[in-house]
């Protein structure tokens, strides 16, 4: 995620002015949303899994996000959507502290899960991580069986006292992966194909049982046949889990989400609404030219 | 030839640079058949050298200082006790790099914050591994046998040797950690591992084979010094195998070293057997490194 890919005529002001004037935001945000620099759209989200206030995260000297507002709303899928190096990825990273683990990035400002601020000193990043799981770009497999792969998660999490073959087999299961690989569990995970590698990766994330379910580009890396079974099963998975994607493909989001939130260059979230409401009729004029394809 | 064709614009240029391209070929080829063909003179030598002299008595007897009696009908004489030491200041040696060493790459690596110090550091190691190793020989004379009062042992042999190899072993097992790819690490985060999980059960089997390839290599280099063993007293030659931590000992360069300063012109050909020998362990040790990365390597 490089932010220096960024159109020349995109300044990062906090909105476009050549947006929507102040007046009409004032006029369409409900009258609770209090905080001044909030997206467009934000739609009333009714006890939000999570929710990010004013939400800044830095590189070193760079900004990446500025000022996120957002709920994420249960047992939905969100979409997260924009051009490269908008701070989508990081955004996601910050849900569940992954990006604790870059020496330079730095969190200011609030982000809750079921009304616990994540970054306060008393919770542990790793407690945190076993209730929200995550799925990456690129299907990353262990070098280990395809059991021990979706075993893994249930294990470092001290889960593998009860019956491991069967969690194991319904996470494969709930992944549409266990019809193609039921006879080689011992064979080793590397050995499949992308498609079924990422599937595999998400049956390892899901295993443990975790609320939410983070998926930074899942299948970008995927062929379409391949990534059309990956969007059926987010679909899926939305019936148990929290799901928040993120995805380049503005069709994808527009096929799996139930919310999308739109940022844009310079780490600024410009809307945030249903995915219906933001494919057809975007508040702001910049969400509307990236949608349609005039810049991004 | 004279035909015009649309390519004769330039051909002479083409086929000038194309001269100094096989020149510059040449040249190189001859560089490594320099290399090559010293390697393989030397040890046609050694083995021309010591053919006869390399027998079951050469290497289970001690040694002796009648030249007659290494001969293969003579009473028996030969490299056995600095066989033994050899191998045991070896493995002793291995024993405490593969502590130190990994563990010293596995806290710069995995757990050391970037700082100015870490940088400092990884310098001075890799700046360390450039100490010329009597300087080593000596710091093990200073610390080992006169401080810690560990004597002409066996353990201040192994520790001096531990120092020599330290910085490589150090250096690249910090290599092979550094190849494990970050997105292992990530998908072992992310279903929620801690950090030590996350490198007992992730990183260290992925860099084990670059580990111990390292470390063998490193072994069979220190296995072949003289120098610093020379300074923390090792005997030159020992009539008995070292039988604890704290005994004397030889090693088998000590030994070579000393038969191959004999004036009786037979003894070149005991300090070519011994050489043999010496070899023949080196070889077989990054036989082993060159299988483990081979077998090991979970990729495979």
């Amino acid at each position: 995620m490089t932010a220096n890919n960024e159109p020349a005529e995109m300044t990062p002001n906090r909105r476009g002015p050549e947006s929507v004037s102040t007046s009409e935001i004032d006029e369409r945000r409900s009258a609770s949303a209090a905080a001044d620099d909030g997206p467009l759209g934000s739609p009333r989200v009714s006890s939000p899994v999570i929710e990010s206030r004013d939400l800044d995260v830095f590189y070193g000297d760079t900004q990446a996000l500025h000022g996120i507002e957002m709920e994420v709303p249960e047992r939905q899928v969100t979409a997260l959507i924009g051009p490269s190096g908008c701070g989508k990825s990081t955004f996601l990273r910050s849900i569940n502290r992954m990006n604790d683990l870059i020496d330079v990035a730095r969190v200011e400002g609030d982000l809750y899960f079921h009304g616990k601020n994540v970054y306060d000193d008393d919770v542990d990043p790793v407690a945190l991580r076993r209730k929200i799981g995550m799925v990456f770009q690129k299907p990353n497999p262990f070098p280990k069986s395809i059991y021990d792969n979706v075993a893994y998660g249930l294990r470092v999490q001290g889960k593998d006292d009860g019956d491991v073959d069967e969690k194991v087999r319904t996470a494969l299961e709930q992944a549409a992966l266990l019809d193609e690989v039921e006879d080689q569990l011992d064979e080793s995970g590397l050995d499949l194909s992308g498609g079924q590698q990422q599937r595999l990766c998400i049956a390892r994330a899901i295993a443990p049982d975790p609320e939410v379910v983070l998926m930074d580009e899942p299948a970008s890396a995927l062929d379409p046949v391949a990534t059309s079974k990956i969007e059926d099963l987010i679909d899926d998975l939305a019936e148990e889990y929290t799901v928040v994607i993120v995805t380049h493909s503005m069709q994808q989001a527009a096929r799996i989400s139930d919310k999308t939130a739109v940022f844009l260059t310079g780490g600024h979230l410009v809307e945030f609404d249903d995915t219906e409401k933001i494919f057809e009729n975007p508040e702001s004029q910049q969400v509307e030219d990236y949608i349609t394809g005039k810049f991004g | 030839m004279s035909t015009e064709t649309p390519f004769s614009e330039g051909t002479d240029d083409i086929e000038r640079k194309r001269k100094i391209g096989q020149a510059f070929v040449a040249v190189c080829f001859a560089s490594t058949l320099v290399g090559i063909v010293a390697l393989v003179a030397l040890i046609a030598d050694v083995i021309y050298e010591s053919w006869g002299w390399v027998t079951w008595e050469f290497l289970t007897y001690p040694p002796s200082q009648v030249v007659e009696n290494f001969l293969p009908d003579g009473r028996g004489a030969g490299i056995y006790p600095a066989l033994v030491g050899s191998i045991f200041l070896i493995a002793l040696t291995a024993v405490f790099t593969i502590f130190l060493g990994v563990g010293a790459a596995i806290y710069l690596e995995e757990y050391a914050a970037e700082s100015r110090l870490k940088s400092f550091i990884e310098a001075n190691i890799a700046n360390l591994a450039g100490v010329p190793s009597i300087v080593y020989g000596l710091l093990g004379l200073a610390i080992f046998v006169r401080a810690i009062q560990l004597g002409t042992s066996l353990i201040a042999g192994a520790l001096t040797l531990t120092l020599l190899i330290l910085p490589i072993v150090i250096v690249s097992s910090q290599e092979a950690l550094r190849a494990v790819p970050d997105s292992q690490r990530q998908a072992a985060y992310g279903v929620g591992a801690t950090q030590w999980q996350v490198i007992r059960d992730v990183v260290l089997p992925r860099a084990l084979p670059g580990i111990m390839t390292g470390t063998i290599l490193s072994l069979s280099r220190a296995i072949g010094e003289t120098a610093p063993i020379l300074m923390v007293g090792a005997a030159t030659s020992l009539f008995v195998a070292p039988d604890g931590l704290t005994s004397p000992f030889s090693a088998m360069p000590m030994m070579i070293f000393e038969w191959a300063g004999h004036p009786e012109p037979e003894f070149q050909h005991v300090a070519a057997a011994g050489i043999v020998v010496l070899l023949t362990i080196l070889l077989l040790m990054n036989a082993v490194a060159i299988l483990i990365r081979n077998r090991y390597d979970p990729r495979s």
